[in-house]
């Protein structure tokens, strides 16, 4: 089978590109689009560092086929800052050390402003449930966490 | 390397189409959670995917009589913010909920939970309890089958080749209702139950089960409708001789393996404990004493 045309929109700009069955989103990403910020850990969705925003609920990029993206809309890592103006949870992951690898980081960071988006004010609670599917081998997840409480009173401050 | 067709049909005809005419093994593929890792793991060796999500009504939730109806594809995430549904089925709300991480939640479905045939799957005993019905369309036409007739064995289903899920009916509800499931896991987020329950009830003004429906994972080769537990419900309120009753029907219904999760003797010990929680719960509920979520 010849490959398949795809039309969709990555971090709002529209793209095109080819891709074979078999291919996941993450494969196109990194493979074909140059994209390689999603980064690949477990190719089974147990790990998170592929999470990508598919028309608004994050989903693990390894879980979906390349060919599902079309017509759809999706935010990668390269699509959370605006220009060089980092996205809150960034400025926050710098500041906090919320890393030490960076392997897991683009998956955090785009699955915690998926949350912050659908919840400004979440728990601490909440927040842990919430990136239960993002693994960290390095930090403990304690910076990652504060972090991410300090993005959210950050944010929730400047819509004041 | 043999070459891997997918094709995302527009209508059920199309799809029942592709699915028969296929050559070698087809796969409908919903959130692919399971999909996409058995054939990655190499286990599934798909030589046709075809991709459901584009056939109207297949991702949804709508009101039809009183009664919720659930499109087969429709993503966890997209359940659990739906009001009807929390309000009504929180015990399918939860279970569905309790699958992998939020990120699966954002593409893992109940069609493809119930159909991937996992013993242990989390929606599953919840669905059963539910009394939910399984639209199946084919290539014979429209065929409405009870949750619990669709697995058959771990990974396999009663569905023919042609066939696939397209949406689930929910049961009118009745005044004075309630479901609720509860899984047991050493942790407290992303593993798989060791024990699952799911009971739904409906009670009476004085608090007497008129009707009860009870599912139970991970425990046989397939999740069990434990009629037996059912009854230990029925005609009665939940006092202690009844919980004990329910308690000794679910051990009894179990046939579970020896396994890193559990024992055999602990896999039935906890099958007892959990009926004894989710019945609790589902009797608050169905007196209006709670809504909450019990994780």
């Amino acid at each position: 089978m010849s490959k398949h045309h795809v039309s969709t929109t990555i971090n709002g700009e529209p793209v095109e590109f080819l891709c074979e069955t078999q291919q996941t989103m993450l494969d196109t990403l990194r493979d074909v689009l140059g994209l390689t910020g999603s980064k690949e850990g477990c190719a089974s969705g147990d790990c998170g560092a592929c999470t990508i925003i598919l028309d608004g609920k994050i989903v693990c990029s390894c879980l979906m086929l390349g060919v599902e993206a079309e017509g759809k809309t999706i935010t990668t890592i390269e699509g959370i800052a605006q220009g060089d103006h980092l996205h809150p949870v960034q400025q926050k992951f710098l500041e906090h050390a919320a890393l030490q690898c960076g392997f897991c980081t683009p998956g955090f960071i785009v699955a915690a402003k998926a949350l912050l988006d659908e919840n400004p004010n979440p728990t601490e609670t909440e927040a842990r449930y919430w990136l239960a599917g993002n693994l960290c081998r390095c930090t403990g997840y304690d910076k990652i966490i504060r972090a991410v409480m300090d993005a959210a009173a950050d944010m929730r401050g400047a819509a004041q | 390397m043999p070459t891997l067709n997918y094709a995302a049909p527009s209508t059920v005809d199309e799809a029942v189409k592709l699915l028969a005419g296929a050559s070698g093994l087809a796969k409908v593929l919903s959130g692919g959670t399971d999909l996409l890792v058995q054939m990655r793991s190499g286990r599934m060796k798909p030589d046709l995917i075809v991709d459901t999500k584009m056939i109207p009504g297949i991702i949804g939730i709508r009101e039809e009589g009183g009664s919720f109806v659930v499109g087969a594809a429709t993503p966890g995430a997209v359940v659990e913010a739906h009001a009807g549904m929390n309000k009504a089925w929180p015990g399918v709300v939860e279970a569905l909920d309790l699958i992998g991480s939020t990120q699966i939640q954002g593409r893992c479905s109940l069609a493809g939970n119930l159909c991937n045939a996992s013993p242990a799957a989390d929606s599953v005993p919840a669905l059963y309890a539910a009394g939910a019905i399984a639209v199946v369309v084919g290539g014979k036409g429209r065929r409405e089958v009870p949750v619990e007739q669709i697995p058959t064995a771990p990974g396999r289903t009663s569905l023919a080749k042609d066939e696939f899920i397209l949406e689930f009916k929910f049961p009118p509800r009745p005044p004075r209702s309630g479901d609720a499931y509860l899984r047991f896991i050493p942790r407290t987020e992303m593993d798989i139950a060791v024990v699952g329950c799911g009971i739904s009830v409906t009670l009476n003004e004085q608090g007497v089960c008129t009707a009860a429906r009870v599912g139970l994972g991970a425990v046989a080769p397939t999740v069990l409708l434990v009629k037996d537990a059912a009854d230990a419900l029925i005609g009665h309120t939940l006092d202690a001789d009844t919980l004990g009753k329910l308690d000794a029907a679910a051990r009894a219904a179990c046939k579970p393996i020896n396994d890193k999760r559990g024992t055999i003797e602990y896999r039935t010990k906890v099958a007892g404990v959990l009926a004894r929680r989710v019945a609790a719960i589902a009797f608050d509920r169905a007196m209006g004493k709670s809504q909450g979520k019990t994780h």
